[in-house]
């Protein structure tokens, strides 16, 4: 057998690439959230951010197809393992049962594949701007200019409008809970899966998730909540642009 | 009458050993596959054996009734093992070892077994560290040691207080790694019901699977039984509750003899009975008493007052008082029957009067309770669980229980029984113990058996058989073996009774503790054969198994077993009777020191110590089965020639 | 004190099981667990009713034969003990407890709360030994082990094969009970020899029986008689990682002397 076989067929092998995807997964939702906090500042900022990573295609398809088989990998372990797991266990207890246990770990499969419906909502919603996740409205209508008078799309606005609307706003919070929860206990048990934990290392190990994780949340959370409360409202106001409708567009 | 011949080979002692290895036949190693060996039990003797006979190429086939080998009660030993590796430096040696366990034993064992024992000792130690055992160790990496009731030097080897699972963890492996390489065939949940003996020899076994119930008969060249000891016939003991004397009663119904029946030993520390519900008896280590100060009230008044409103003046630290030199060290049957003495004479504490306090008071003064915690940690949390209390603020209380029988199937030094192709091991066979066995020895007895003496001997006996002519399963002797299995399990299943086997169980332990425990009486032995008898007949009556013999059935194995202990107890008995002296762990009343010989007014004894009758007890009784249960067995004597110690009265003063 | 008992009941291995209810008689608070229920099982004899089947050897916590699932925690309420250990003062009088087999498909059911453990065996089987002939050994002091490893080796020894772990993770995954046991010899000097292979065979065997993975839920560490903590499993990780890239030996052909 090859090495990927050998990884592929043992669980603990699988435990690994659970790991390393997610120690990867990790690393970008850490680099996704620093670039868009940028929306704190001038809306240039992120706009040229944003331009910065458009205008290098290689650079960014790379990326893109590099993220999906980390999530891939990631979520067919996942099943694959999580599959064994319940068939391990036919039979249940009625006397109660995980005793013992963390309450993050025992809801690491929900918590992670409404992360990933989450994910592929939020593509629709501001990768592939796709109007009908969005009440109708098309993203790419609107644009702005930047400083060197470079006319980009304006993700700011793109931004503020999209958390303006209550629901969608909702659905990001909760899924940033659930990924505060996942990262909570993923952060950790992938030192663990890796072999790098001992007795000296695991609490303060352990203690990092949580506090990376919280601040993880804390971050993204912090978007929507600002727009909900008024951020971007009045930038969005004093754009001259007409409304576009889907109508107008066709 | 059976023959007995202790086959020692001829030669100075300490020579016996090498000589007798050299002058056993040799098996050629591509005839070795062709004998098939069943070994019996997995305990440190069984699995040792096992592990070994198959290294050396034999086909080894190995039964358990546990569901693992990993459980056989060899793995519940807390304190240690001895050897004579003299690392402490402090005059120990093969000698010594060898006499102090013959002394220990009260002269009642057979010197070339025992010296043979002491010189295999140092080979344990070194195979088992060579398993990866995780003894003890000092900080240089080297091992440590710590001395163990009854001896003045350190020579246990010990890991934590869980010395027997971590050797039986080694003997498993061994095993396991044996199994995995196919040289040894493992039957778990199988419990051998009888012995098949054709022409004279033993030739295989009958055994039950417990899951299935499916009754079966295996054939081989030799057998070997390391199925543990019978303490169990007292049903409350140190003893695992499956523990039981049915393979060796088999055999000894098919004609092995019994050696010593009687010779039972009673640890001085264990926790005491609280109740009638109770069904085991759980040991706290001897190694306690390396700490501990025992003690009862000066007075009966003070003895229901709390152990911290007791003045120190008013406490009799009698082991102390009594046996100046080893103090609370005393070895474990003197410990026990002065623990029985004081509680006789009313002084005993806690609610049933049957206590005595182990103080650590002085001991947490001196070193501190973090020292206290560190060495016996375990064992106050374990004592808490059972009792509720905290030993490090008040006493523990602890009393005698049966803890080991020295007694078991006759063997020669070949290990082999009066039959030939039966070779018995550990605690089964009767041999290195004598009256007494001194602690830390059992673990050496069960893997010298195992790993060095059996591997050697089998040869005796195999070279003289013909490779592969083993008897087919279809012969007469099986079938008929097989069938009386059967009808004992139609007989109990089908019995208009309503007694459970639980229920005979309790009764025989009752009667074995009053007439037949601690202290024994002529009047008292004649008391209990009369019961017994009653018993087993009303056993055989009204005893009544639920459920279906086919498939797992608790109450089906217990009445086998149960059954089988009632009639050994009434052997016990029997040899006791006939014992007419006091030995070791076997106590006699009419036979102890009184205030009017020599030996008490020399100061060499104390009043009420054991005596023994050398000039007409100074041999083995191998009781030999009569054909009936009711029959008279009939006794054979191996006299015990001691050419190398003197036998002299034990003195610990 | 008087409790009822939810017990699970299963003619054997291939029946369907269900959940009984039978009132205790009068009880002793200072009675271990198992000895409620010899007092209930005479009970039942009594009246004609087949008795309880339940597993249990030495009594004393070190055989690792007895089980039992009580009121959802596998060895009962205490922590650090097993079922054998557990007494009838930790319930309340009144209390109904539900008693419930090791459930696991590795473990099948033989008959009411008795499982078949097997499956650790043949683990160990497959690698959980160092491969010394019995004689062959030099002198116990001529391989020293720092005490801190002989420590740290006898603290994963001390598991006693019960498969608590088992039946308290929610993946029914062996990871504890195996990496206890490859950590005590991977540990020791004595066991670097066969330490990648070892961790490979038994790793593959426990895969092979069925057990889950491990999710770090941290279950059977909160319910392992002896305490046996989650490092074990991370130190053995870190050996299967290193066998997995080193892959199968060479293949050598034999030769004869001489």
């Amino acid at each position: 057998m090859n090495l990927l076989q050998r990884i592929w067929r043992s669980s603990l092998g699988k435990k690994y690439l659970m790991a390393l995807t997610g120690l990867a997964l990790f690393g970008f939702v850490v680099g996704h959230l620093v670039g868009n906090l940028q929306v704190f500042g001038n809306p240039e900022l992120i706009n040229s951010y944003a331009y910065f990573l458009k205008s290098k295609p290689g650079l960014l398809w790379g990326a893109r197809l590099g993220l999906l088989a980390t999530v891939a990998i990631h979520v067919a372990a996942a099943v694959t393992l999580s599959a064994a797991n319940k068939a391990a266990r036919p039979v249940g207890y009625a006397g109660g049962s995980a005793y013992g246990s963390s309450w993050r770990s025992r809801y690491m499969l929900v918590s992670g594949l409404v992360i990933l419906a989450f994910v592929v909502y939020h593509l629709l919603h501001y990768t592939v701007q796709l109007p009908a996740v969005n009440g109708g409205f098309d993203f790419r209508s609107l644009t702005a200019r930047l400083a060197d008078g470079t006319q980009v799309q304006d993700v700011y606005a793109m931004m503020v409008h999209g958390f303006q609307v209550v629901w969608v706003s909702l659905f990001y919070l909760i899924a940033q809970a659930l990924l505060f929860i996942h990262l909570g206990h993923g952060l950790s048990s992938m030192f663990q899966s890796l072999g790098l934990r001992n007795h000296v290392w695991g609490p303060r190990i352990a203690a990092f998730a949580k506090v990376v994780s919280l601040v993880i949340f804390l971050g993204y959370a912090s978007i929507p909540v600002a727009v909900l409360t008024g951020m971007g409202g009045d930038y969005l106001k004093n754009k001259k642009a007409p409304t576009p409708t889907i109508e107008t567009l066709r | 009458m059976a023959t007995l011949n202790s086959q020692i080979p001829a030669g100075p002692l300490s020579d016996k050993w090498e000589k007798h290895k050299f002058s056993s036949k040799l098996i050629n190693p591509a005839n070795k596959r062709k004998y098939k060996v069943i070994v019996v039990g997995a305990g440190l003797a069984g699995a040792s054996a096992s592990a070994t006979l198959a290294e050396l190429g034999y086909e080894v086939h190995n039964f358990v009734f546990h569901d693992s080998p990993r459980r056989a009660h060899s793995v519940a030993a807390q304190g240690g093992i001895n050897a004579a590796k003299n690392y402490q430096n402090d005059g120990d040696s093969v000698h010594r070892l060898f006499y102090d366990t013959i002394k220990g034993g009260d002269y009642r064992a057979r010197e070339a077994n025992v010296h043979r024992l002491a010189e295999v000792s140092v080979n344990i130690i070194d195979q088992c560290a060579a398993q990866g055992v995780p003894f003890a160790r000092e900080y240089g990496g080297l091992l440590d040691n710590r001395s163990f009731g009854g001896a003045q030097v350190s020579r246990t080897f010990y890991a934590r207080g869980q010395t027997g699972q971590q050797l039986l963890l080694g003997a498993y492996s061994a095993l396991n790694k044996m199994i995995g390489a196919g040289g040894i065939k493992s039957y778990t949940h199988s419990e051998m019901l009888d012995l098949v003996v054709v022409d004279g020899h033993a030739k295989g076994i009958i055994v039950r699977n417990l899951q299935t119930g499916e009754i079966t008969r295996h054939s081989a060249d030799a057998v070997v039984l390391a199925t543990g000891g019978y303490g169990n016939v007292y049903n409350l003991s140190t003893y695992a509750r499956g523990s039981n004397v049915t393979a060796s009663w088999r055999a000894y119904k098919r004609g092995a003899c019994f050696g010593n029946p009687c010779y039972t030993q009673i640890h001085p520390t264990c926790i005491p009975v609280s109740g009638d519900y109770q069904s085991k008896l759980t040991l706290m280590s001897e190694s306690l008493r390396n700490d501990g100060r025992i003690w009862v009230p000066k007075r009966k008044e003070d003895c229901k007052k709390s152990p911290a409103d007791i003045a120190e003046g008013d406490r009799d630290y009698y082991l102390e008082r009594m046996y100046s030199a080893f103090g609370n060290l005393a070895p474990r049957d003197v410990a026990s029957r002065a623990a029985k003495y004081v509680c006789d004479e009313g002084r005993g504490i806690g609610e049933t009067g049957l206590g005595v306090y182990l103080d650590f008071g002085d001991s947490i003064r001196r070193l501190g309770e973090g020292k206290v915690r560190e060495r016996y940690g375990n064992l106050f949390a374990m004592y808490h669980e059972i009792t509720n209390e905290d030993a490090y603020k008040t006493p523990m209380r602890i009393y005698p229980a049966v803890h080991y029988t020295m007694g078991g199937l006759w063997v020669d030094y070949n290990l082999m029984s009066n039959i030939p192709g039966l070779f018995v091991l550990g605690e089964a066979n009767f041999s290195d113990h004598g009256a007494n066995r001194l602690g830390a020895s059992a673990l050496m007895q069960g893997l010298s058996d195992g790993y060095f003496v059996l591997p050697s001997t089998i040869t005796t006996y195999l070279a003289n058989v013909k490779a592969g002519g083993r008897p087919a399963t279809d012969r007469a002797e099986f079938q008929q073996a097989e069938e009386e299995v059967r009808n004992f399990t139609r007989r109990v299943t089908s019995n208009n009774g309503k007694r459970s086997p639980d229920s005979f169980h309790k009764q025989l332990g009752k009667i074995m503790w009053d007439y037949c425990g601690m202290a024994r009486t002529e009047t008292g032995l004649q008391k209990a054969i009369q019961l017994i008898g009653d018993l087993r007949e009303e056993f055989r009556t009204t005893v009544k198994v639920l459920g279906e013999p086919n498939g797992l059935n608790q109450s089906l194995e217990k009445a086998g077993r149960v059954a089988d202990f009632i009639e050994l107890g009434e052997l016990m008995c029997r040899d006791a009777l006939m014992r007419e002296e006091s030995c070791g762990g076997h106590f006699r009343e009419e036979y102890q020191y009184t205030p009017n010989d020599p030996e008490v007014q020399q100061g060499v004894v104390n009043t009420g110590d054991v005596k023994r009758r050398d000039d007409q007890f100074a041999f083995v009784a191998a009781w030999e089965y009569a054909g009936a249960p009711d029959k008279a067995p009939i006794l054979n004597k191996e006299p015990l020639i001691y050419e190398e110690v003197k036998m002299s009265t034990r003195s610990y003063k | 004190m008087k409790v009822s008992l939810k017990v699970w009941r299963q003619k054997n291995a291939n029946a369907a099981g269900e959940f009984k209810t039978y009132a205790s008689p009068e009880l002793n608070p200072n009675m271990s667990f198992l000895e409620m229920l010899d007092v209930v099982n005479e009970e039942l004899s009594s009246q004609g009713e087949e008795p309880i089947a339940f597993d249990h050897d030495c009594r004393e916590g070190i055989c690792g034969t007895c089980s039992l699932v009580i009121d959802g925690k596998p060895h009962g309420p205490h922590k650090g003990v097993a079922t054998c250990q557990t007494y009838m003062r930790s319930f309340s009088n009144g209390d109904q407890i539900v008693i419930e087999p090791w459930r696991a498909k590795a473990f099948p059911i033989v008959k009411d709360l008795v499982c078949d453990r097997k499956a650790f065996d043949r683990i160990q089987q497959a690698g959980g030994f160092i491969s010394v002939r019995t004689g062959s050994a030099p002198d116990a002091n001529s391989i020293p082990v720092s005490k801190e490893n002989a420590d740290l080796a006898m603290d994963a020894a001390q598991c006693i094969g019960c498969g608590a772990c088992v039946a308290a993770c929610k993946n029914a995954s062996a990871m504890l009970f195996v990496s206890a046991k490859v950590s005590h010899l991977g540990l020791m000097p004595q066991g670097q020899p066969e330490r990648y292979k070892r961790v490979k065979a038994m790793v593959d065997q426990m895969d092979t029986e069925g057990f889950g993975a491990c999710t770090v839920t941290g279950s059977c560490e909160a319910v392992c008689p002896k305490e046996i903590s989650l490092d074990f499993i991370a130190r053995m990780n870190r050996d299967y990682a290193v066998s997995l890239i080193q892959g199968d030996p060479k293949q050598v052909a034999g030769g004869g002397a001489g």
